[in-house]
């Protein structure tokens, strides 16, 4: 049995208001609530007060000219399944299909999963458990248990739509007391898995815009983990090909390929340029892809199962899941 | 700010009003406040999904929804699937001796008669797997109660007509 620590809550209507509710020192958001609940109970918090997104209107899915705009209360599932999302941008629809599981889609939002807490074998345990081991840079101590020696907190980002919506050049919009600020979805990151957020504590984000593509683009998420369902991705990577030409035949003009479950922040591969001219249909173009992410994607032992494997097994997937674009498969 | 919550949503189709502390969950109201014990306690952190409920008709782990957040909604456990006759999946799942111990069960009908009801004809096995992903069950390994929810469509669709 694990309890919750004890917390007032609130559960505003407006916005405004939830964003005033913030003010209270170490309040926290709490959307679906699938990330934050575990993390208190397992005691990685302790907040006087939660603030609710439940009754917020956060739940729309809709157009604006050249942009997907996706509240941030949209379940995983209804994102999964909306059928503007399956036709314009189905890297997006996969990944959120394939959070966690059907009863934990119904719950979580695309807000939380772009909000999500990092994660770390040595910090998502019982209070007990820590203890035991020592305290780390994440839960009160002084010292990291995957990187000896570090000083910074090398926790993963562990959400599947982030590196996507990366990958799309998404903006979120972040709404506090002095009004709304629009930032790209990458710049809500940064290097330290204590503190990996740019939003300041009483900012909510509520929308996602997400552009469509101007042109044919094929794309797609691998996620590997070790079970079909529930777990957290242990290989995860986006990808994107913008086309000359609708079709495998198409070739690539653009190239965005982003890998979460890495560090705190998704990670962007460089030089995705040399990959230009290239066409789906040539065998060959899943072999470069495949070298070009293995390369330079390199895990660490901070999420569960062996980094080793982990890191041989990327160019794996990665091939794999261009030949599936390739072959009309996503 | 709330510290206790003064709930009123509707159980089963009949209104209930509880109070209840701040930080508990659907699943300790359900089971500490109201007696409903047919929803079970297993993981606490989203894992099994032996809590699963019915929260405005659709499943999820009732450990992980915050009760303050159920107000003016509509809640269904195991419980409230009796009915003059033997609900189709109680049924189906007996038949096929779909539970041993018995502790997921509660769990899985929640998320197999939520899913029945969405896809409204009979289901294949792959629709089941997947509809039933987060539910685990240590006991049966799943073949039984694949087969016995498959088996429950195709019954409700004939009584259907
Ligand atoms: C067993 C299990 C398996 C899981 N597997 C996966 C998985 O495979 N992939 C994956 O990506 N996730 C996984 N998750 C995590 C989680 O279910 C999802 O990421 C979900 O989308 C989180 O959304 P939420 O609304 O429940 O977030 P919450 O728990 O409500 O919030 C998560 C964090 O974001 C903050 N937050 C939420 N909304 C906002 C907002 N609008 N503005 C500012 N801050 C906000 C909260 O304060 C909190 O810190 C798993 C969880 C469990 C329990
Ligand atoms: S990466 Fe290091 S500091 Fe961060 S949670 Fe893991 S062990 Fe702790
Ligand atoms: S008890 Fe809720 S998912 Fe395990
Ligand atoms: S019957 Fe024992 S856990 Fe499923």
């Amino acid at each position: 049995m694990l309890r919750l620590p004890r917390f007032g809550i609130v559960t505003p209507t407006r916005v405004e208001d939830a964003v005033a509710a913030l003010a209270t020192p170490g309040a926290r958001v709490v959307a679906g609530g699938t990330d934050l609940l575990p993390n208190l109970k397992h005691r990685l918090d302790a907040p006087p007060v939660l603030v609710s997104l439940a009754r917020l209107p956060l739940g729309h899915v809709t157009r604006d000219g050249a942009s997907i705009v996706i509240g941030a209360g949209v379940t995983l599932a209804a994102l999964a399944e909306h059928p503007l999302i399956a036709a314009e941008m189905p890297s997006l629809a996969r990944a959120a299909g394939l959070v966690a599981s059907p009863i934990l889609r119904n719950l979580g939002t695309l807000g939380g999963n772009l909000c999500l807490d990092t994660r770390c074998r040595y910090v998502n345990q019982t209070e007990g458990w820590r203890e035991a081991l020592g305290r780390c840079l994440k839960s009160g101590g002084d010292r990291c248990h995957v990187v000896p020696g570090g000083q910074t907190c090398v926790a993963a980002l562990s959400s599947d739509c982030a590196p996507v919506l990366v990958s799309l050049d998404a903006e979120v919009v972040l709404h506090g007391p002095a009004g709304r600020r629009v930032v790209p979805l990458e710049a809500l990151y940064r290097a330290d898995g204590v503190a990996h957020l740019t939003r300041a504590p009483d900012e909510l984000l509520v929308e996602v815009r997400v552009p469509v593509a101007p042109g044919p683009r094929l794309a797609a998420y691998v996620k590997w983990t070790v079970r079909k369902s529930i777990d957290f991705p242990l290989i995860s990577v986006a990808l994107r090909f913008d086309l000359d030409a609708e079709g495998v035949d198409g070739r690539i003009v653009g190239a965005s390929i982003v890998a979460g479950a890495l560090a705190s922040t998704p990670r962007r591969v460089r030089k995705t340029e040399a990959l230009h001219g290239l066409r789906l249909a040539d065998p060959a173009t899943a072999d470069a892809v495949a070298r070009l992410a293995g390369a330079q994607l390199k895990p660490l032992d901070n999420v569960p199962y062996d980094a080793v494997y982990r890191r041989r097994m990327i160019p794996v997937h990665v091939r794999r899941a261009v030949a599936a674009l390739a072959a009309g498969a996503s | 700010m709330d510290d206790v919550v003064l709930l009123r949503f509707t159980l089963n189709d009949a209104p209930v009003e509880v109070a209840a502390p701040a930080h508990w969950t659907l699943l300790e109201v359900l089971r500490y406040r109201l007696d409903q014990i047919g929803t079970k306690q297993g993981c606490d952190k989203g894992d099994c999904g032996a809590c699963t409920v019915q929260l405005d008709g659709r499943a999820v782990p009732s450990c992980l929804v915050l009760a303050a957040t159920v107000q003016g909604r509509d809640v269904r456990t195991v419980e409230g699937l009796r009915g003059p006759a033997l609900h189709p999946l109680f049924d189906a799942l007996d038949g096929a001796v779909a539970a041993q111990c018995g502790f997921c069960t509660p769990g899985i009908v929640m998320a197999a008669d939520a899913l029945l009801r969405k896809v409204g004809r009979p289901v294949t096995a792959a629709e089941v797997a997947e509809g039933l992903a987060g539910n685990l069950c240590r006991c049966t390994g799943y073949q039984k109660i694949v087969e016995a929810v498959v088996a429950a469509s195709e019954r409700s669709e004939a009584r259907r007509g």
